[in-house]
């Protein structure tokens, strides 16, 4: 599939002879590395922040990555996507260049939004990536229309919608997906919709913010069919999401899956103290790392080794070197930029 | 020319397009099977089935977000609210997707959408459904705000609208509705935005209005010509963009102005007009802009209370005079 040959583009290949491995771990090796670069790739992030190179807000996606990686390894090319404000590795997972996330990041004229949207608003439509929104919720509605609009067309293009825990508890949750109900019954509605349950809408846990924590249930009410499962397992995901896709998109009906995350860095980069939770609890946590546990699994099935793995944090380091240089080094944005792209 | 209704303009330009362009899709409350509250969409389920004709749940923020992501899709939707005072549900969704999509995206993607409805005063409906909002839209970069007066208008603008790569506030005004009037039955027949029209001639005063109000100022044009003061009425049009230079140039020749909205005053459209006009046009005035606007309070019930909520012909014949130092 077209997202392998990405992580081949970027330089990594394979540690070992691929006719004796299976295509499918073959293929994780590959997301491995992806996911190691999104894991670089935030924590550069992060440094860059605290060093004053990048301004506003900065939410990285560090612990949640198993995820996204799952779910846009079966989307196909021609698919699409939207999801919310935290929202770096799904642009990197599906194959934009990190120097122009970066670039964004740094408001540079080099950035995939020509650094007018910034890091809530990164865009790659040649790509499928319809947006990162920085309303909690504001984007599910767009989603839904987007995959009316791909059914209505003729097309068997399906939608994926990433969204929070915190972001169901929003009238833009509910309106949309009381229409995706309805227009499912006609089959003009294939979305999947992912919630990452992280555990926390910013600092508020979900148990303080909804009256129900079985948060798939929540589905039922407008008639959307909906699973719940572990979300840092990336080979149980991606099983779980190609499963999925070939539904929704032989059928045209919404399906809902609530992935079981965890959010390791704060909310968003301001958030330093973190008093909402403990320390301990973090620590857990991060005992189930989803890069670890891939590299376990990988290890185990002898499809990674020990040099693999390191010499694929190196070139990840390299890469996000690099997409750093390339951002700071890019320039900002031409005054002329200010009044241009508001009407077409 | 043919004459027709205001609605009848609005809803022959709906079926001309949707002839024309499939991705041209209807969305809203009631719009199908009821035939639509003011009957703008009368039968069009039937031409055109379900899936272009869409009735939607009463969820104005679902069903105005799909619209944006239907038309970020390539689909151009016409999206009707019942009445622009339900737009408040959506306000989320057309000011911070709809307007800035494009800006934030750097570019890469459009959003033809039109949104419409009727906005303004019915007939003692009330503080919920009586409210003009267009000062509300005009304020928001990203979005273009038009409001017909008339049924040609209706025609022209409601068809640059759905061709329009932009989101379009399509302000319609329920007191309009049964209005008749020539219509150029070109299939083609478009009016450009960002046009004003001088709707009078006139020599002595600049009267600048939109929607229902320009049929206000006609009328009090009228009664000022009896006193042998002759009132140049612009008709804008479009409030976003905004013809300045039509207005201005109005002043230019009659040296005076009166700018006339039907919402309230603070922050309204007429303070945006006034103050075009002075920046335009300050060496050219012979007297303080006047506006003519509705008063600064929630609508009331009781007819007489609403009477006195709205701006009549005798306010502008009295705004007009003052700028004349007459009375």
């Amino acid at each position: 599939m077209a997202e392998t040959s990405r992580a081949q583009r970027r330089g990594i290949e394979p540690a070992k002879t691929d006719a004796v491995i299976p295509a499918e771990l073959r293929d994780a090796r590959r997301w491995f590395a992806e996911m190691v670069v999104a894991r670089r790739f935030e924590e550069e992030a992060e440094r860059a922040f605290r060093r004053g190179k990048i301004g506003g807000y900065l939410h990285v996606y560090t612990g949640q990555e198993a995820v996204a990686a799952g779910w846009l390894a079966e989307l196909r090319d021609d698919d699409i996507f939207f999801t919310a404000y935290r929202d770096h590795a799904h642009a990197l997972f599906r194959g934009t260049p990190p120097g122009a996330v970066m670039a964004e990041l740094f408001g540079k004229a080099t950035g995939v939004a020509k650094g007018k949207g910034g890091s809530m608003h990164l865009f790659d439509v040649p790509r499928g990536f319809y947006g990162g929104y920085g309303i909690v919720g504001g984007h599910i509605p767009l989603a839904t229309g987007a995959a009316y609009a791909l059914r209505y067309s003729g097309t068997d293009r399906i939608c994926l919608c990433f969204l929070g825990d915190g972001a169901m508890n929003n009238a833009a949750f509910h309106e949309p997906l009381n229409m995706a109900g309805l227009w499912g019954r006609d089959g003009l509605c294939p979305i999947v919709y992912i919630v990452e349950n992280n555990q926390y809408g910013m600092g508020t846990a979900v148990d303080r913010a909804s009256a129900v924590t079985d948060l798939a249930s929540r589905f039922e009410a407008y008639g959307v069919e909906h699973e719940r499962a572990d979300g840092m397992d990336f080979l149980a995901v991606r099983a779980l999401a190609r499963r999925a896709i070939e539904r929704v998109r032989g059928t045209g009906r919404p399906y809902a899956v609530e992935m079981l995350t965890y959010r390791f860095a704060g909310h968003g980069a301001a958030d330093l103290f973190q008093p909402y939770r403990s320390k301990e609890e973090i620590a857990k946590a991060r005992g189930h790392d989803p890069i670890a546990i891939l590299e376990r699994r990988l290890r185990e099935a002898g499809v990674l080794t020990e040099a693999d793995v390191a010499r694929i944090h190196e070139e990840a380091t390299a890469a996000v070197a690099q997409a750093v240089r390339f951002a700071e080094e890019s320039p900002a944005p031409g005054a002329d930029e200010l009044s241009t792209d508001i009407y077409a | 020319m043919p004459e027709l209704s205001y609605r009848d303009a609005l809803r022959t330009t709906l079926i001309e397009e949707m002839d024309r362009d499939r991705s041209v899709v209807l969305m809203g409350e009631d719009i199908g099977l009821y035939q639509g509250t003011f009957r703008v969409t009368a039968d069009l389920l039937d031409r055109y089935g379900p899936r272009r004709v869409i009735d939607t749940p009463i969820s104005e923020l679902g069903f105005i977000g799909a619209a944006i992501g239907m038309a970020m899709l390539g689909l151009r939707p016409v999206v009707e609210v019942m009445t622009w005072n339900f737009s408040l549900l959506a306000m989320d969704q057309i000011v911070n997707n709809a307007a800035k999509i494009r800006y934030f995206s750097g570019g890469q993607v459009d959003v033809p959408l039109v949104i419409r409805g009727p906005n303004g005063a019915g007939v003692q409906l009330s503080a919920q459904h009586s409210q003009s909002l267009e000062a509300l839209y005009g304020h928001i970069p990203g979005l273009r705000v038009v409001a017909p007066a008339t049924p040609a208008e209706a025609r022209g603008l409601l068809r640059t609208a759905i061709r329009s790569r932009d989101p379009v506030i399509f302000l319609e005004n329920a007191a309009l509705y049964g209005l008749k009037g020539e219509v150029p039955a070109d299939g083609e027949f478009a009016l450009p935005f960002g046009r004003a029209e001088v709707a009078r001639r006139g020599r002595d005063v600049t009267v600048v209005a939109y929607s229902r109000m320009l049929h206000v100022a006609l009328a009090a044009s009228d009664r000022l010509s009896a006193e042998g003061i002759q009132a140049e009425v612009i008709n804008l049009r479009t409030l976003r963009p905004l013809d300045v230079r039509t207005v201005a140039e109005s002043v230019g020749r009659t040296h005076r102005a009166v700018v006339v909205q039907e919402q309230w005053r603070l922050f309204g459209a007429a303070a945006e007009i006034a103050a075009s006009i002075y920046e335009q046009a300050f060496d050219q005035l012979d007297a303080p802009v006047e506006r003519v606007t509705g008063a600064d309070v929630p609508m009331p019930y009781a007819r007489n209370l609403e009477l006195l909520a709205l701006p009549h012909e005798e306010d502008i014949i009295r705004a007009v005079k003052k700028t004349l130092y007459r009375s």
